[in-house]
């Protein structure tokens, strides 16, 4: 379970996270929604610990996540992808999606860790022949679900997507949904999504928080998040340019 | 302005440059912790050899040989002035492995690689590869900063023996093919003219200047700003900075080896 209890991240006088509280049940599948630059991105990061909060605290399974002495141990919990890919270009995909498995605590042969990132690989619907290639031979969409699939190779019990569809044609943004639904429910993993696509909400979610103004402004089950009578929530699911969302930010 | 706050000013400067050598140096001790504790990256390190040691031998080779061959016209054209012509050999030698080949070395490496480590570790920075790293439970220093700076340690030194030897070798063939000098009697002058400590000043300046250049790439690249202006300016403090720690070093180094 995570729960970010009144945190707050400043860059310089860019005040970010202005008292976010959210908490995630184990096994569940929280969605984080939210206009661009609301600071979604910078709440997974605090989570963790890639970014320090000014203040706060994060728990995660009750205890304090920045008292963690073993940061490995912790980390080797979590998988992350992150908005941008964030792949290694120094190597092949392959070798990217089974990092883990390529060395530390988690180490594996090299023939089980490449016939692993090839299953992976597969489940973002992508072929073998793409394991050897670098990461700049690819688009921008396959590079997404590589990094999709480096996220879920080693199984981790928390997984933090960024924008998983973001880029994707809409065949595919199904197929990587329908993915992290299974995650979750058959891997019985904690899922934290940052998505702007309100099909994925409605299929990945199990709750919607929605970021804004550096504070959760609301938070319940996917099923009241259509009658909620909160007019930020309806803004932003409805895409109104007119509202108390501020279209110029 | 009014006296006491220029020296405000001047004290807030010195304070600043004395925080980044602290930075500075901090890195560079804690890099060295990371070399020496597992777990170890080979593959890394096997890279980092090849870019830094391998690949920097031609520029090295040109860079001393061009060197070597100017010097020794150098020499010859200025003993002339006092009928002192033949001690080519021995100042070319001399000034080759004291100074001229460390430090040509040492500045082409800067230059080259110092360079190209801050570029390549900024740019993982701004596209988030060094969080994912993190996130991968792989420590960036480890992975990244401590391979090069050991690579550099290594290889460095013989970039600098090679291009000693190259150095005296283009003063040879110079003075050889046209100054008049004996072939033989030319390596004899040199050889024993040279004394241990020459050389293993010269190796030592090597090492630490090859220790300089890595590290200065690295703690730039990490710390380098946002966007593709954070790249480029992360490589261009690099480069300065670790050309001008270089030069510092080589002179408080010929203190220590020369001056006594
Ligand atoms: N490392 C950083 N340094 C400075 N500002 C940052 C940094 N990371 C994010 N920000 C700023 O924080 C704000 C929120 O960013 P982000 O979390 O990426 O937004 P989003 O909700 O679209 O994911 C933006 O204004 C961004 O410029
Ligand atoms: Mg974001």
């Amino acid at each position: 379970m995570i729960r970010m209890e009144n945190v707050h991240k400043a860059f310089g006088d860019n005040r970010v996270l202005q008292g976010m509280n959210l908490e995630v049940p184990r096994g569940t599948s929280m969605v984080i929604i939210g206009g661009s630059g609301t600071g979604k991105s910078v709440a997974l990061k605090c989570v963790l610990g890639l970014i320090k909060p000014d203040s706060g605290t994060i728990y995660v399974d009750g205890k304090d996540a920045a008292g963690t002495s073993d940061r490995d141990a912790f980390l080797a919990r979590f998988g992350m992808l992150f908005q941008g890919g964030a792949l290694f270009d120094s190597l092949p995909v392959w070798q990217n999606v089974a990092f883990r498995l390529l060395r530390g605590s988690l180490k594996r042969p090299v023939d089980e860790a490449r016939a692993i990132a090839i299953e992976k690989l597969r489940r973002v619907g992508l072929k073998p022949e793409v394991a050897d290639r670098f990461p700049a031979e690819l688009s921008g969409g396959m590079q997404k679900r590589v990094g999709l699939a480096r996220a879920i190779a080693a199984e981790p019990e928390i997984i933090f997507f960024d924008e998983p569809t973001t880029g994707l044609d809409p065949i595919m943004a199904g197929v990587i949904n329908e993915l992290i639904r299974e995650i979750v429910t058959e891997m019985g993993a904690t899922a934290m999504t940052i998505t702007h696509d309100m099909t994925s909400v409605r299929a990945i979610a199990d709750n919607v928080a929605m970021l804004h103004g550096g504070v959760i402004q609301w938070t319940g089950p996917v099923s009241e998040m259509d009658h909620s009578g909160d007019p930020y929530l309806d803004q932003f699911i409805h895409g109104r340019a007119e509202g108390p969302i501020e279209a110029v930010r | 302005m009014n006296p006491i706050g220029l020296l405000a000013r001047l004290g807030r400067l010195a304070l600043a440059v004395m925080a980044s050598f602290g930075r500075v140096a901090l890195f560079a001790l804690q890099t060295a912790s990371h070399i020496l504790r597992p777990p170890y990256y080979p593959r890394e390190l096997g890279v980092a050899l090849l870019n830094i040691g391998w690949l920097s031998l031609p520029v090295v080779g040109l860079t001393a040989i061009f060197t070597g061959g100017a010097l020794a016209l150098q020499i010859y054209a200025g003993g002339a002035r006092f009928n002192a012509e033949a001690v080519v050999p021995q100042i070319v030698a001399i000034g080759m492995v004291r100074e001229l080949g460390p430090v040509l070395v040492g500045l082409m490496i800067a230059a080259r690689v110092t360079s190209s480590i801050a570029a390549e570790i900024a740019t993982m920075k701004v596209t988030e590869q060094i969080d994912a790293l993190v996130t991968l439970s792989t420590h960036p220093m480890k992975y990244l900063t401590a391979p090069r700076v050991l690579a550099a340690l290594i290889t460095v030194p013989l970039l600098v023996g090679i291009g000693d030897i190259i150095g005296i070798m283009g003063g040879y063939t110079v003075a050889t093919q046209n100054l008049g000098f004996n072939a033989a009697a030319y390596l004899k002058n040199t050889v024993d003219f040279l004394e241990t400590r020459d050389v293993v000043s010269s190796l030592v300046k090597g090492a630490v200047f090859g220790v300089i250049a890595a590290v200065m790439g690295c703690y730039y690249g990490m710390n380098s700003g946002r966007g593709a202006q954070g790249v480029g300016r992360a490589t261009k403090g690099s480069v300065e900075a670790a050309a001008v720690l270089i030069l510092a070093a080589n002179f408080v180094l010929t203190g220590v080896f020369f001056s006594i």
